[in-house]
């Protein structure tokens, strides 16, 4: 055999050995929007960083890919005292942390004392790690976990109990939450060890489908593929976060064939991406409502007709078609028709100018009125644009004999000052945090009437106040729906607000991209998904 | 030579710590504070924002602030971003050779192409080469970054398929860590094939966006003060001596005019910053343009200001130098100095 020869087929094998791996390497590269906080969900409150965190984490239960269901994730069962208060947790054994990021090689597998080290960093101020990464645990605080947490103890290294000190269905749901993410003692008391805490947010360790590979700010992450996962296993070999915060840039880099997945398009954009075939269009609606509000404390919002006549003098079909742009669905509840306990037979207010007139003379009106119509300075994931909202509304008003003066402040300011009920109506919203409808329907409950409370309307009803704290009390999913159903009926009767629209969240991807499921609370999640 | 250098160096003093006090004072004039704009719909309570103000030294008053960010400053201190908790400087000094990188490729797309354009325009004044090149600078200068770079993305990235859409490289094909931050230098050192030409690339189209207004003022302005030069006495004198074209234009024309050219591209440095901020935004170029337009976002003050300061400083070296340089082109400023 000649050299030649010799070193050819030398090549050769060594090709024949790098090849197939090199052509089976699957990459999905996600277009995502912007650089995260850090990786530990408990510090951050954006979607950006939850999305950069979750393939890499997982919670003690998990939400059904695709749904806002809540199911077994690191907890394999748990049972429910009779008095709502205890929940107590099997945990899942054989689980492994990632092996080899920043250098940990994990001696043990998943076991109780990391559920109890997650929780308390959030909870307890001595906490070897409170303070780190600022210390700031926004979703802990909001979900109320420090209020209605007793005690966290282990039983063995795989059962863990939860006394509350109080009943609280949602609980479930709260534990699916990012916040609720479940990290690695071993791999905290390495680095405290080490005197590199900072470094816990910022290079990720997880029991999760995908592990952290490296993070490149404003620029890339990248994961691979975690092998040993417990559940359902990642598809692709390496997952790559193409940051991209510009939403046509995205849209060019799908069509180019440089990312296969892109969040949020525009609009605009949208009739282009359905009629390519090579790209498609994810649709869900969001979890979501944008709403109008009556300060019913303040006249003549205290009188129920003329709350009515407003819910009939909006033309909410053309606000939606010209303000969503296809991007929203009218909504007649608080609730979007995909969480549980949606009561379709509630009937909205039809559109009907003339009824509206009558309405308010029966209620001693007299026209031509002034009020005020607040309305946000900033967008929202529920609201495109609330000023040509309340500019819509103005002019429609205008024909019952309605002027409303438009009135707007710094984004802060209008808050608070919405909060403190300073205005007569204002334009505000809510995006659902676990998918649990009293996640919704607090936002109407008497304790938020209060000056500086969330209850804008400050509307405070004596019946469905009480059914709001039955069905929070109560584990049975029966009784919490006929209670959720009674409220929106009582709601759109009482009219304290306008309820405008649900958003509907579209995303954009390669054609050849299957078994993605949108989550119906905006997150992203890449196991299960596929390039054909 | 060297008390004209330090002569600037001195005046360069005052005009940072102005820039540092002004800075400060606009970033607390614009609406909404870094607490409140974290809060969303839910709200905060009075008792947590008080305690979050009074963390990030919020509650003080503003010259006791100012006073505070000052001496954190004199000590090399820019403090820490409120939203990543990382040190402004590590930050910035992790994004800004992404900036300088496409920076001096903007420049140098714009000189090496406005300084000989602009100069064949002088020598050939009035013939159809000049008027074309004059028409195309006025529109260059125009030009707005924002729909510059989209148009260009889609005819030659979308439509063409001649250069990549955005990004700095090929994130399935390649994969190495940063050294150095400059892109084109970590593609040489990684030793991945095709990796240097693949960076190259990603370059063309945000090199010619941000390139194209100081190429368009390069241009004009090398061909009207090569007008000038033309026109006088030694340059005739030059011609009289039976020196050739080349050496007329090249030797003595050129590096005259190149004077003012010089004072152009110096203070386009300055513009060329806020440039890049539109730029990195539309071509996903993790540089410090589009940091800081996130940082305004959020309010982030610590990396909004240690980021302006840095910048600002930056741009002020640069023009000292473009002054020393000055020197060097024109032996009759440092003599008159």
């Amino acid at each position: 055999m000649s050299k030649f020869t010799r070193t050819a087929l030398g090549l050769a094998a060594a090709l024949a050995v790098v090849a197939p791996g090199a052509l089976a390497a699957k990459t999905l590269v996600y277009c995502s929007e912007g650089s995260p906080e850090n990786f530990t969900p408990a510090v951050n409150t954006t979607g950006t960083s939850f999305d950069a965190a979750r393939p890499v984490y997982d919670q003690l239960v998990l939400f059904e890919r695709g749904s806002s269901k809540v199911i077994p994730g690191l907890a394999e069962s748990w049972t429910v005292s009779d008095d709502s208060k205890t929940i107590t947790f099997k945990l899942r054994k054989g689980v492994k942390f990632h092996s080899g990021v920043n250098n940990f090689k994990p001696t043990r597998d998943f076991n109780a004392d990391d559920v109890i080290w997650s929780f308390e960093r959030q909870w307890k101020a001595d906490h070897a790690y409170a303070k780190v990464s600022g210390g700031k645990y926004d979703y802990f605080a909001d979900m109320d976990m420090d209020k209605l947490l007793d005690t966290i103890t282990k039983t063995d290294d795989y059962t863990v109990v939860m006394k509350l000190k109080e009943p609280a269905a949602p609980m479930m749901a709260n534990l699916a939450m990012d916040f609720a993410t479940i990290h690695s003692k071993e791999y905290a008391d390495m680095l405290d060890k080490a005197g590199k805490k900072e470094q816990f947010d910022q290079i990720p360790v997880g029991t999760g489908p995908f592990s952290f590979v490296t993070y490149q700010k404003d620029a890339v992450i990248r994961y691979k593929k975690n092998p040993a996962y417990w559940g359902e296993k990642a598809l692709v070999d390496d997952l790559v976060y193409a940051i991209t915060s510009d939403p046509t840039a995205r849209f060019s880099k799908l069509k180019a064939g440089e990312c296969h997945y892109a969040i949020a398009p525009r609009p605009a954009d949208l009739p282009e991406i359905r009629k390519d075939a090579k790209l498609q269009v994810i649709s869900q609606s969001g979890l979501n409502i944008a709403y109008w509000a009556f300060n019913v404390q303040k006249p003549p919002f205290d009188k129920k007709e003329v709350r009515q006549a407003l819910n009939m003098a909006i033309d909410k079909a053309t606000i939606i078609r010209d303000v969503y742009l296809g991007a929203g669905q009218a909504a007649k509840n608080l609730i979007p028709p995909t969480l549980w306990s949606y009561n379709d037979k509630v009937k909205d207010y039809p559109f009907d100018q003339a009824k509206a007139k009558e309405l308010l003379a029966k209620a001693g009106v007299k026209t031509p009125m002034d009020i005020d119509l607040w309305y946000m300075p900033v967008q929202r994931p529920y609201n495109p644009n609330a000023k040509r909202i309340a500019e819509m509304m103005q002019a429609d008003l205008a024909k019952v004999g309605v002027n409303a003066k438009l009135v707007t402040f710094e984004w802060g300011e209008y808050r608070k000052r919405a909060q403190q009920g300073e205005h007569q109506t204002a334009q505000l919203g809510w995006t659902g945090d676990n998918g649990d409808p009293d996640n919704f329907f607090f936002l109407r409950g008497c304790s938020g009437a209060r000056a500086g409370g969330q209850n804008i309307t400050k509307w405070c009803n004596k019946e469905f106040d009480e059914l709001l704290v039955k069905a929070r009390s109560t584990a049975d999913v029966a009784a919490r729906t006929k209670a959720y159903e009674r409220m929106q009926e009582i709601q759109k009767d009482e009219a304290p607000d306008l309820t405008i629209a649900h958003s509907i969240v579209n995303d954009a991807a390669a054609a050849n991209l299957v078994g993605y499921k949108m989550a119906p609370l905006g997150s992203h999640h890449f196991k299960g998904v596929d390039l054909k | 030579m060297l008390i004209h250098f330090l002569k600037r160096l001195a005046l360069t003093i005052p005009t940072f710590f102005a820039l540092m006090f002004i800075t400060f004072i606009a970033i607390r004039l614009v609406p909404g504070d870094p607490v409140e704009v974290r809060v969303g719909e839910r709200g905060i309570s009075p008792e947590r924002l008080a305690q979050f103000r009074a963390e990030l030294g919020l509650d003080q008053p503003v010259w006791k602030q100012f006073l505070d960010y000052v001496w954190g400053i004199l000590h090399g201190d820019f403090g820490k971003s409120l939203v990543t908790n990382e040190k402004v400087m590590t930050e910035f000094f992790t994004l800004f050779p992404a900036t300088i990188e496409l920076s001096f490729a903007a420049m140098m797309f714009a000189t090496i192409i406005g300084i000989p354009a602009g100069a064949i325009a002088a020598v050939k004044r009035g013939s159809r080469f000049d008027q074309t090149l004059m028409g195309l600078s006025v529109a260059g200068f125009s030009m707005p970054i924002f729909w510059w770079g989209l148009l260009l993305i889609m005819l030659v990235a979308e439509r063409l398929h001649l250069t990549p859409v955005s990004g700095r490289i090929d994130l399935i094909k390649f994969y190495f860590e940063p050294v150095t931050g400059f892109m084109l230098i970590d593609a040489l050192l990684s030793d991945q094939k095709g990796a240097f030409k693949d960076a190259l690339h990603h370059l063309i189209l945000p090199m010619i966006v941000l390139g194209t207004v100081p190429l368009a003022v390069i241009a004009r302005m090398t061909r009207s003060s090569m007008l000038e030069v033309l026109s006088e006495d030694y340059v005739r004198t030059a011609r009289a001596k039976g020196l050739s074209p080349a050496r007329v234009i090249g030797l003595h024309a050129l590096r005259n005019a190149l004077i003012p050219v010089v004072t152009v591209i110096g203070l386009s440095v300055g513009s060329l910053m806020a440039g890049a901020v539109l730029t990195e935004t539309i071509f996903s170029w993790p540089g410090v343009g589009k940091w800081l337009i996130e940082a305004i976002g959020r309010r982030d003050y610590p990396a909004l200001q240690g980021g302006v300061m840095l910048i600002s400083a930056i741009v002020i070296l640069v023009n000292l130098g473009v002054d020393v340089l000055y020197g060097v082109i024109n032996p009759r400023i440092r003599h008159g100095a």
